[in-house]
């Protein structure tokens, strides 16, 4: 397995680590105290590719509670809120931009086209 | 239905107590996921976007309705209440937690179901015709030759790290439903100047980055000789195909480099060594195995019962219903129903687990407690009494699988896609939802005739783009989602690969330029009875490509 370690690591914008938690698969991103967390807004943000280096390797040695680390682009929006920076990224946040068909009222986050 | 015997039970137990210690080790950190992971993936249990996705075997296609039951009852307690039924006929829950897999699993394995070679280098589930054993068109039932396979092959040392996966498909009817040409070793039954069945070997097929279609290698093998030539072809790929480079390692790339002759040389040598060993099938071991395939005792009715009729007359949607979705049956007065998961807005392939546990029910009642799985990604109720057709399509209408929709523009193959999977591109699922909008009419549907949209969400195809009438593929460029658009591709017994019309178009444009397409066939079709697939072979894609591109 190679590790997202062993690549070069280019950023051009802010970034911040994100992996799957172990016990039930759910999206978790890496925060500056070195807890993972469900929250993007707890996540340590960086535009340092040493920073974000180090977050990563941080985060890859944290096999035990989550799988795949790697470093994802992020951006501010207006109000200075922390969003993905991809559509892979956005839908990994807020889940699948369709209706789940069992619960269709706990599902109103369609994407924009 | 087959009844599986004390050793499959024994054997999935043991593989779900196996799975339960690994769970366990994983969790405490005793594994590590370097470790884990290929364990995982031995019982179908992949990472996904957003969790854990586990993916269930279903032997050719085929489901008993305590199965159904047991998947409604595993998607309500440890999903969010839905499944997917796959290309590949099988089922995947999406948001399983590895905590509660092995209860999961213990579950499944309680109505024989499990998640083993669903994923990983090894031989796949073996699909077949989701018509097997009821089609008028059959010679025998395809069933028993692909559980012939599936237990020989079910944990086969030998067979279980294979250079890449290896997808076998067994058909036995003159009409190909099941997509042969577009395995990697495809199995069609038929009979030789003699009179005596057997099948027409192919190899090589598959879709992905490098699309082929299965070519001929043997074009008669005696049934007796089926499972050696069988290990024949999967050793010589063992031992020849590629290791080094995981996009040129399914044995399709093998036999394009060798050539169809040369492979079948090599098999041959191969199976000369074997053909007259342990593996030439005794029939009268056949016979045990097809003793345990219980069929449906059908009563003696006749076809075109009065009742069918009379309520052909009094409803339109059900007369549409009728014409759409219910196929002849070898036995008279009975029918095969198809049930369509394709509702408008609606996801391919998903079903929630009420309507599992309804559709069980009128399994039960009406259709001898069996359900099957079609590639297509809707399922069938293969043995319903003609007289019954009023009351079945009411039944499921009430939980919206009763779409007249079977085998039109609204019947789309999907894979998950972006939205999912963690391969994919772009998104193949809100591109499914719109086109089924903007073609809801099912009077258009029908004047459009058969018409058959797959979608892929990358270049993978699970979505089997390359073999759809219109097949449209995601593709990513500068983040931004594009989508190709090819025509002329097909899965039948006449399996072609689609023409790439052009450049790829935005997210935003893949359903008009559809609905250009479908309008342009209906000013160019020579007349309405032919199909769009036959005006797209007659004309080329060029009068479809000018109308696409000509203001875009």
């Amino acid at each position: 397995m190679t590790s997202p370690l062993d690549q070069k690591i280019r950023i051009s914008g802010p970034v911040v680590v994100t992996a799957n938690r172990v016990g039930d698969g759910a999206v978790v991103y890496r925060s500056a105290d070195a807890r993972w967390t469900t929250d993007l807004a707890d996540a340590a943000v960086t535009s340092d590719a040493t920073v974000a280096r180090e977050l990563l390797k941080d985060a890859v040695d944290d096999d035990l509670n989550a799988i795949g680390s790697y470093i994802a682009p992020v951006k501010r929006t207006e109000g200075d809120r922390l969003q993905p920076g991809n559509l892979r990224e956005l839908i990994r946040w807020r889940g699948p931009s369709v209706e789940l068909p069992a619960a269709p009222a706990e599902r109103s986050l369609a994407l924009q086209s | 239905m087959y009844v599986y015997d004390a050793f499959d039970r024994t054997l999935v137990a043991e593989r779900v107590a196996e799975f339960r210690d690994q769970v366990a080790r994983r969790l405490s950190g005793e594994l590590t996921e370097e470790e884990f992971k290929p364990l995982r993936l031995m019982n179908g249990v992949y990472l996904q976007l957003h969790a854990y996705m586990l993916r269930i075997a279903i032997p050719y296609g085929t489901l008993s309705s305590q199965q159904l039951r047991m998947l409604a009852h595993v998607a309500r307690r440890y999903d969010r209440g839905y499944g997917h039924f796959t290309t590949r006929t099988n089922i995947q829950f999406h948001w399983i937690k590895l905590e509660e897999l092995p209860a999961a699993m213990t579950e499944l394995a309680s109505v024989g179901m499990h998640g083993m070679q669903t994923s990983g280098n090894n031989v796949r589930n073996i699909t077949t015709d989701q018509w097997a054993g009821v089609a008028p068109d059959e010679i025998e039932d395809p069933r028993l030759w692909a559980e012939v396979i599936r237990q020989h092959v079910t944990l086969h040392p030998e067979f279980s790290f294979m250079p890449r996966k290896f997808k076998i498909c067994v058909g036995t009817s003159v009409h190909d439903r099941a997509a042969l040409r577009i395995h990697d070793l495809a199995l069609r039954m038929h009979r030789n100047e003699a009179g005596e069945l057997g099948f027409e070997v192919m190899v090589g097929g598959g879709l992905g980055r490098t699309p082929y279609l299965a070519k001929t290698i043997k074009p008669f093998l005696h049934k007796r000789d089926l499972l050696s030539y069988v290990e024949a072809v999967l050793r010589t790929y063992n031992q020849f195909g590629r290791r080094d480079n995981i996009w040129k390692a399914r044995i399709k790339i093998l036999v394009h480099d060798l050539g169809p002759e040369a492979f079948a040389e090599e098999v041959d040598a191969e199976w000369q060594v074997i053909k007259d060993g342990p593996l030439a099938l005794d029939p009268a071991v056949v016979d045990e195995i097809a003793t345990r395939f219980i069929y449906p005792d059908y009563a003696p009715f006749g076809d075109n019962p009065p009742e069918l009729a009379e309520t052909r007359r009094s409803d339109r949607r059900f007369a549409a219903w009728l014409d759409n979705s219910v196929a002849n049956h070898k036995a008279s007065g009975y029918a095969i129903v198809t049930l369509s998961l394709k509702p408008e807005g609606g996801t391919p392939g998903d079903c929630t687990a009420e309507q599992m546990d309804a559709i069980a029910d009128v399994a039960d009642r009406y259709s001898f407690g069996e359900i099957r799985v079609g590639h297509e990604q809707n399922l069938v109720l293969p043995h319903v009494a003609q007289r019954d057709l009023p009351a079945v399509w009411r039944a499921l209408d009430k939980i919206g699988v009763a779409g007249a929709n079977i085998g039109l523009v609204s019947d789309i193959i999907s894979c998950p896609g972006l939205d999912y999977c963690n391969l994919a591109n772009a998104r193949s699922i809100p591109i499914a939802q719109e086109l089924t909008r903007r073609f809801r009419n099912i009077d258009l549907q029908r004047d459009l005739g058969r018409l058959h949209i797959n979608i892929s969400g990358c270049i993978n195809a699970c979505g089997h783009h390359h073999v759809g009438h219109i097949g449209i593929l995601g593709v990513e460029k500068n983040g931004e989602e594009f989508y190709q658009i090819t025509l002329g591709g097909k899965a039948d017994e006449d399996a072609k690969l689609g023409t790439l019309i052009g450049p790829a178009v935005p997210y935003g444009q893949v359903a008009d330029v559809v609905e250009d397409i479908a309008a342009a066939y209906l000013e160019l079709r020579a007349r309405p009875e032919e199909l769009f697939i036959d005006t797209v072979n007659r004309l080329g894609v060029e009068p479809f490509k000018e109308r696409v591109y000509a203001t875009r």
